[in-house]
């Protein structure tokens, strides 16, 4: 019942159709005809490579199909995928830290592509960097921030981020 | 005959000839033993001689020294055999006949091997009179020298290792050579800024004698030198300033990379230490020798070591200075000199102890906290918060008292040099008055003279400070090089056999195994099949986990040997043979690092699809789906937090991933709940397909799948087969199988 999309998938389709229904869930109809409604997809490695391995599972969290690569997908399904992988993830972009306070935890006052906002963070260790200059931080409650390129950063932002790396 | 036995063991000399002539004609000795023991458990020397027909023993029968021994012998019947038995560091030795004990000898833990021997040599020549073959010894694998029990290692091919004698700080100086050159640019450095740092008080003398004394005495001075000497003053304290900048810098770069290099050369020989030494070592104490000390001698070699070499080259140079000047005042002025030596000298040892047992104490209160932060649950659980502080307080103290001890020896040092440096100062001047009034003497060169000499005292002084500093650094370095020179318990073959892809088919021959003086498997003997499936039952301290680690070459074997491909494992490179074996240990271990990488951890290289695969097998993928980050998600100590079938399942899928040829599972599922255990047996079955498996489980329903079973009980084997036939031979597992049985439907009611 799982399809691997192969190198091939371009073409003959992932077997699979989706669409919204009128309660805006997503529902899934495979090659059988069977409905799956509510699927969610999941990304398996959001931060080191978010177009591979995307999951697709039910609303119990079973996986009913698993996609190697999305650009192997037919656009309209990755249209449909891509919408609601979005939708599901919030994890906004740090631009700029404007301001760290020195006492754990520390508030934070940063600027984001969705716009300025302010957080709590619990220690140290929830700024973790990855790889290639990229770092991810998480605040208490959880709320995920993501940092691209520190090189990119502006200055003051980098100093405050720098007892953190 | 010549008093020399099979196995090489000679008799006392002095017994020899009485031994000798206690045997019959043409009796052999096959083995002797010298209990060291009475039956009082007082020391005291004996002899039990086996030969080929009879057990001779003999004793000084009280009176030690005497020469006259108390013989006794027996006829070795067909039913008389020998035992051992061992216990707290004392053993008995028994000859045990059809009507009971006929004589029994105790000896130290010490004789244990010896006495292991004798049986040995029993065991033999009852089996050359029933036909059957004699059992294997342990073998070099490299060689082919027999290797003792005691010491369970080739001592042909492995040399015994060398304590060094230097002291520790010396022996820094391998850890120096490669950056020989860096280290020498700054010594040249340090040269340069010091004679530059003592040409301004060379240029008081001419100043005072040509230009400032004429012109008191009011006779013609030249005042256009003054620009020049000032100038010449100048540039020199400039040109001291900079290369003093360089040298600083150099030094402690050298030296950062120095301590850089002991602390990773540390931790690497850590890392290839057998599981032995960490056994014996508390983390906390091995965490403080690799931060805390390799900090203190980097500390060291930076700001003490330069001062120190740069103080030497002051004194030195000063003094040659003062030789040139003035001979006899230089020699009145070097007087206290021999007496701060000889102080010096008295103090040193007490401080290195000192500082040694300051570093000791240190390390018990890292252990505190090496044990109790990782353990905090059991304390906070069983309300014992305020132990754990009385009991860091506790180590706390020791410290403070260790180093209060250090200060006090230090407080009464200190300041008897400064008075020792002080009344040199004033023997110097008492002198010099005394010659100027003698002598004619400028007052330039007097002037000269006590500033060289006031600068010579002054560097003493700080000189003799660092005593403190080198003997603090030493106890360092002693503690770090108790690591570096510890050798591995599991050596590495002198002429390895690559053991590539291993079929693993394994053979176990005669295993013997002991920690300290308490033997845990007295012998077994066991063939496995390759992709044979093996449960390992028995009652807890059985020795089923010992097995394992013998297999895994955690330990190695005290006798006998173990067999993989029809090659001893001691012949194979130990990281290589590790990596055919794959572990699922009871609480599986998961490192800082996100569910990718620990599941890759044994196979670094492996692509995100072999990942997944593997997770997918281990039945993991779909829960680590459910994380935030998926794959991408922190696990480990400040990560996420995972339940223990969820941490399990990744600790299945790192090993299916590895793909091993041997595989072990340690107690896989026991932490677990049966709906859990269900999910991990499954992932479990994909895991053992065509692998020689070892399975230890205390739930006999896990092994339902295993091939045979064997069953162990006080370190022997007492049952082989599959679960149907040991049922019906109604032995140690069907008792344990009944009481599981029982204990399962007491929970149904």
């Amino acid at each position: 019942m799982r399809s691997e999309s192969g190198p091939n998938g371009r073409d003959t389709g992932p077997g699979f159709t989706l669409h919204h229904d009128a309660w805006g869930r997503l529902v899934l109809t495979d090659v059988s005809g069977r409905e799956h409604a509510g699927v969610e997809p999941v990304r398996a490695f959001p931060l080191s490579s978010p177009r591979h391995g995307v999951s697709v599972c039910d609303a119990e969290g079973r996986e009913l199909f698993w996609i190697d690569d999305l650009d192997d997908l037919p656009v309209s399904v990755r249209k449909v995928l891509e919408d609601e992988l979005t939708r599901r993830e919030f994890v906004p972009v740090l631009r700029r830290v404007l301001s760290v306070t020195a006492v754990e935890p520390s508030e934070w006052r940063v600027e984001t592509d969705r716009g300025p906002t302010r957080f709590l963070l619990k220690s140290e260790d929830d700024v973790c960097p990855l790889d290639d200059h990229r770092a991810l931080v998480t605040d208490a409650n959880g709320i995920r921030y993501l940092i691209p390129d520190l090189r990119e950063l502006d200055a003051t932002s980098r100093r405050l981020l720098e007892r953190f790396l | 005959m010549n008093g020399t036995t099979q196995n090489g063991k000679a008799l006392p000399p002095e017994w020899q000839r009485d031994a000798q002539s206690r045997l019959e004609h043409g009796e052999r000795i096959l083995a002797t033993f010298e209990p060291d023991l009475d039956q009082r458990l007082f020391f005291a020397r004996g002899l039990v001689l086996l030969t080929d027909r009879r057990v001779l023993a003999a004793d000084e029968d009280g009176r030690p020294g005497a020469g006259a021994l108390r013989w006794q012998a027996w006829p070795l019947g067909p039913d008389t055999t020998l035992k051992a038995q061992e216990y707290g560091g004392a053993g008995v030795l028994e000859l045990v006949g059809p009507e009971g004990r006929l004589g029994h000898w105790r000896f130290t833990a010490g004789r244990g091997p010896e006495a292991q021997r004798m049986l040995q040599q029993f065991a033999l020549l009852r089996a050359s009179q029933d036909g059957a073959p004699p059992p294997v010894d342990s073998v070099c694998p490299s060689c082919g020298a027999p290797i003792s029990p005691e010491d369970g290692r080739c001592l042909a091919c492995s040399p015994e290792p060398t304590t060094p004698s230097v002291s520790g700080l010396l022996r820094l100086f391998r850890f120096t050579r490669p950056h020989a050159r860096l280290i020498v640019f700054g010594f040249l450095l340090t040269f340069a800024s010091t004679t530059a740092s003592l040409i301004p008080i060379y240029l008081t003398q001419p100043l005072l004698d040509k230009v400032l004394i004429p012109h008191q005495n009011e006779k013609p001075a030249d005042f256009g030198l003054v620009p020049w000497y000032l100038s010449g003053m100048v540039g020199a304290a400039l040109l001291a300033w900079l290369l003093d900048w360089g040298r600083v810098y150099t030094l402690a770069r050298a030296s950062e990379r120095v301590s850089a290099d002991l602390r990773s050369k540390t931790y690497a020989h850590l890392q290839r230490l057998s599981l032995e030494f960490f056994g014996g070592k508390r983390t906390g104490d091995l965490m403080a020798r690799i931060s805390n000390d390799s900090d203190r001698l980097c500390n060291f070699l930076s700001i003490n070591l330069v001062d120190f070499a740069t103080d030497i080259l002051m004194i030195v140079m000063t003094a040659t200075i003062l030789l040139t000047m003035d001979p006899l005042l230089a020699a009145a002025a070097l007087c206290p000199f021999p007496v701060i030596a000889w102080m010096v000298y008295r103090v040193r040892g007490r401080l290195l102890r000192g500082y040694r047992q300051a570093g000791v104490a240190w390390s018990a209160m890292t252990s505190v906290l090496a044990d109790t932060i990782p353990g905090i649950r059991v304390v906070k659980a069983f309300a014992q918060e305020q132990r754990e502080i009385e009991r860091f307080d506790h180590s706390n103290d020791r410290v403070f008292y260790a180093n209060d001890r250090l200060n006090r020896v230090w407080a009464v040092f200190s300041p008897t040099v400064t008075l020792m440096t002080t009344s040199g100062l004033l023997i110097v001047w008492s002198f010099a008055c005394w010659r100027a009034f003698h002598h004619p003497v400028t007052v330039g060169v007097l002037t000269v003279v006590i500033a060289y000499i006031t600068r010579f005292y002054s560097r003493i002084e700080s000189m003799i400070r660092m005593a403190s500093a080198t003997q603090r650094a030493a106890a360092s370095a002693q503690r770090i090089f108790e690591i570096l020179d510890r050798v591995p318990s599991v050596p590495e073959p002198v002429r390895p056999v690559a053991p590539g892809r291993l079929q693993g088919s394994i053979d176990l021959r005669a295993v013997r195994f002991k920690y300290g003086v308490r033997e845990v498997l007295h012998g077994l003997d066991l063939k496995i099949e390759p992709g044979e499936m093996i449960g390992i039952v028995g009652p807890t301290g059985a020795g089923k986990s010992t097995l394992i680690n013998l297999i895994c070459r955690f330990y190695d074997v005290a006798v006998g040997a173990i067999l993989v491909d029809s090659t001893d494992i001691r012949s194979f490179p130990v990281e290589e043979y590790r990596k055919n074996i794959g572990i699922v240990l009871q609480d599986p271990f998961l490192f800082y690092g996100t569910i990718a990488e620990n599941i890759a951890y044994g196979r670094p290289g492996a692509t995100r699809e072999q990942v997944v695969a593997a997770a997918r097998a281990a039945r993991a993928h779909e829960f680590i789906l459910r994380l935030p980050n998926g794959y991408d998600s922190l696990v480990g100590e400040r990560g996420q937090s995972l339940s223990g079938g969820e941490r399990q399942r990744i600790s299945i899928a790192r090993a299916l991933l590895t793909d091993p040829r041997i595989l072990i599972l340690d107690e896989a599922t026991s932490s677990i709940d049966t709906e859990t255990e269900r999910k991990i047996q499954a992932a479990l079955e994909n895991l053992v397909k065509d692998r020689t498996t070892l399975a230890i489980a205390h739930r006999l329903s896990t092994l339902r799948r295993a091939d045979r079973l064997v069953v162990l009980e006080r370190g022997l084997i007492v049952e082989i087969g599959s679960h149907d036939e040991l049922l019906r031979a109604n032995g140690t597992y069907a008792r344990l199988h009944r009481a599981q049985m029982e204990v399962m439907q007491g929970h149904a009611i």
